[in-house]
């Protein structure tokens, strides 16, 4: 009873990692099919900004949701207005010159804190369930992915700048017939997206140890999540998080965490191959 | 592109190519050198696939690795390099021809394909890192996890172990590999299997309709540049004595495209030269500490994609012709004579 309580918050907390890292992502290629390979930067960003603002004395709850978010948001404004909108539309120099970004991130964060490991500790203590000890601060990674899922939903669903948004993905043209400035709308979203992966960044910071090349770890995960997602934003993401946190976990709990992630990249492969358009392309068709 | 006459390609190729290999010792040591032609190869493996097929591998470096283990573990086996040699050249065209059937006959393009290969690196990658174990063991060959295999057989002369090929010979012997290498790659691309391959890179589908099997050819390209990986991955480990995991790591990979990019693609020279020339300058970046090299690579490569797409050789090519063209306005006179005798040999 006690084991099986833990197995299910460590899936749980699979999935909301999942989603977490993949979130950012989602919002960049899954709406604007714009493919940031420097995805796992924003992310290793928001955790460095996340240890800054704490040890400059700012509360760590107020670094992690705010202060991370929008600074590494507004970086993604800066690199938007500077590379991205030159290239939307070429699906490879966009790959490359992303790629190019995220080699810079990663030499610029490595020449401002040098190669080392940073961390701070977690901020919300375990405690035990019969025999076993939980980390309480998973529940809190598990409520911010819940609220997170949800407001994404209710933001793009209901209000007029989530449809505006949508509409715009859809077609630029009509859009702009219509009075809206494709341009304003893209880098906003980009905002958004950029904001997201600081997000990640940051509430994963206490779990993990930030090294400049960190963001090498999240980006393949989230390419396949989002990949594996398939053409519906919240749906696919919630979905493919659900099952590649399912094969990780389960391969990691009888294996070894190392077999449980090159599971859940073998298992990618096979979804891919199986099913190109990801789950949502085949299953769940027109939700969002 | 203008086919000229085979002899006279071939000629000029290993003329200019032997005078390269015997002036550039006066200029870089033999040493660094050596690891330049190493990565020019390399560099050509993912320009054959990537400028000629229109295959955007991300995981060429997952075949450069596998090359370099196999050598490293058949070598420590066999206690001879030749068998070794051929191995590494044989096992990741295999593993590059599964994958390909996988990938190619899944019809996964563009992004699908460059995150199948990421994905697939990654595995190689994890995997490797993994197997520190004493379990993880091939014949006598130690897999050694994130320390690597050292102490291996290096090479020899063909037949007898005793006889190692290191210093200046292993330069001339990766010179002519290079060489060979090209050769094959141009010849390749003068064939009919090159010109279809180029034509699947342009258009796939009307290829598809002209009767090509598409899927079969790019199977094919696919590992045939993950040969020319893996024997690049076989003369590494043998010139720096020791595989690592890090030959898996994206940031190799990030390279290779890097040097395919900024040497121009769709040339077959572009590569060795990008590769040469960032490869040289990493060796003189190293040895200062006041910029890191991460990020000097990742402005080059961001100021190529935006302003230089099309690379350094082709941009050389346009400036030189554009240089000559002049010629002819200034004369114009001599305009009209000039440009039907060029349209005529042309034609020829």
């Amino acid at each position: 009873m006690d084991l099986s309580f833990v197995l299910l918050i460590e899936l749980l907390y699979a999935i909301a990692s999942l989603i977490l890292i993949s979130s950012g992502l989602a919002v960049v290629f899954g709406m604007m099919k714009v493919i940031n390979l420097a995805h796992g930067e924003f992310i290793m960003m928001g955790g460095f900004v996340t240890i800054v603002a704490e040890n400059a004395g700012v509360n760590v709850f107020v670094a992690m949701l705010l202060v991370a978010p929008i600074t590494v948001g507004l970086i993604g404004l800066v690199v938007e207005r500077l590379i991205i909108r030159h290239l939307y539309g070429r699906l490879i120099d966009t790959m490359l010159a992303t790629w190019g970004l995220s080699l810079f991130f990663v030499g610029l964060v490595t020449m401002i804190f040098g190669n080392t490991t940073t961390s701070i500790t977690t901020p919300i203590t375990g405690f035990s369930v019969g025999d076993y000890q939980v980390n309480g601060y998973n529940f809190f990674v598990i409520l911010v992915a819940i609220s997170l899922v949800t407001s994404m939903y209710i933001f793009l669903k209901t209000t007029r700048f989530g449809l505006i948004a949508r509409g715009t993905m859809q077609d630029p043209d009509i859009a702009a017939a219509l009075g809206y400035s494709p341009a304003r709308v893209y880098m906003a979203t980009f905002f958004c997206g950029s904001a997201l992966s600081g997000l990640a960044g940051a509430v994963l910071a206490p779990l993990v140890g930030l090294v400049p090349s960190s963001g090498a770890t999240y980006i393949a995960k989230a390419f396949i999540t989002v990949i594996g997602g398939g053409p519906s934003l919240i749906f696919g993401l919630v979905s493919s998080s659900a099952g590649f946190g399912l094969v990780n976990q389960f391969f990691t709990f009888y294996i070894s965490p190392v077999y449980g992630e090159v599971a859940l990249l073998i298992s990618a492969v096979v979804l891919l191959r199986v099913m190109p358009q990801g789950i949502t392309g085949k299953y769940f068709r027109g939700k969002m | 592109m203008i086919l000229r006459s085979a002899k006279r390609e071939y000629g000029t190729i290993i003329v200019a190519s032997l005078m390269l290999m015997f002036l550039l010792p006066y200029l870089v040591n033999t040493y660094t050198l050596t690891v330049i032609l190493i990565y020019g190869m390399l560099g050509t493996s993912l320009g054959l696939i990537w400028g000629f097929g229109g295959i955007l591998c991300f995981g060429q470096a997952a075949f450069f690795g596998l090359g370099a283990y196999t050598y490293a573990v058949s070598s420590i086996n066999f206690g001879e390099s030749t068998g070794a040699m051929l191995l590494s050249i044989v096992i990741p065209a295999a593993f590059a021809f599964c994958l390909g059937l996988v990938i190619f006959y899944g019809r996964l393009n563009d992004v699908y394909l460059g995150v199948m290969t990421l994905v697939v690196t990654l595995i190689l990658f994890k995997f490797i890192n993994s197997t520190a174990g004493p379990q993880y063991i091939i014949g006598k060959a130690k897999l050694g996890g994130f320390n690597g295999i050292p102490g291996f057989h290096t090479l020899n002369v063909p037949g007898r172990p005793e006889d190692y090929i290191y210093g200046d010979p292993f330069y001339y012997f990766v010179a002519c590999a290079l060489i060979i290498v090209f050769l094959l790659v141009t010849a390749l691309l003068r064939s009919s299997f090159g010109r279809i391959a180029v034509g699947i890179r342009e258009n796939e589908t009307r290829i598809g309709l002209m009767g090509y099997d598409s899927r079969a050819r790019k199977t094919i390209l696919f590992s045939i540049g993950a040969a020319i990986a893996g024997l690049a991955g076989a003369l590494f480990a043998n010139w720096g004595e020791i595989v690592t995991p890090g030959l898996f790591s994206l940031r190799q990979s990030a390279e290779i495209i890097i040097w395919c990019i900024v040497g121009g693609l769709g040339t077959r020279v572009g590569p060795i030269v990008g590769a040469a020339a960032l490869t040289y300058l990493k060796y003189g970046l190293g040895q200062q500490s006041i910029v890191d090299n991460t990020l000097i690579f990742g402005i080059i490569l961001i100021f190529f994609v935006l302003f230089l797409p099309k690379g350094l050789v082709p941009w050389v090519v346009s400036v030189w012709r554009s240089v000559f063209q002049r010629k002819f306005v200034r004369r114009p006179h001599n305009r009209r004579h000039r440009s039907s005798r060029r349209d005529l040999s042309r034609d020829i």
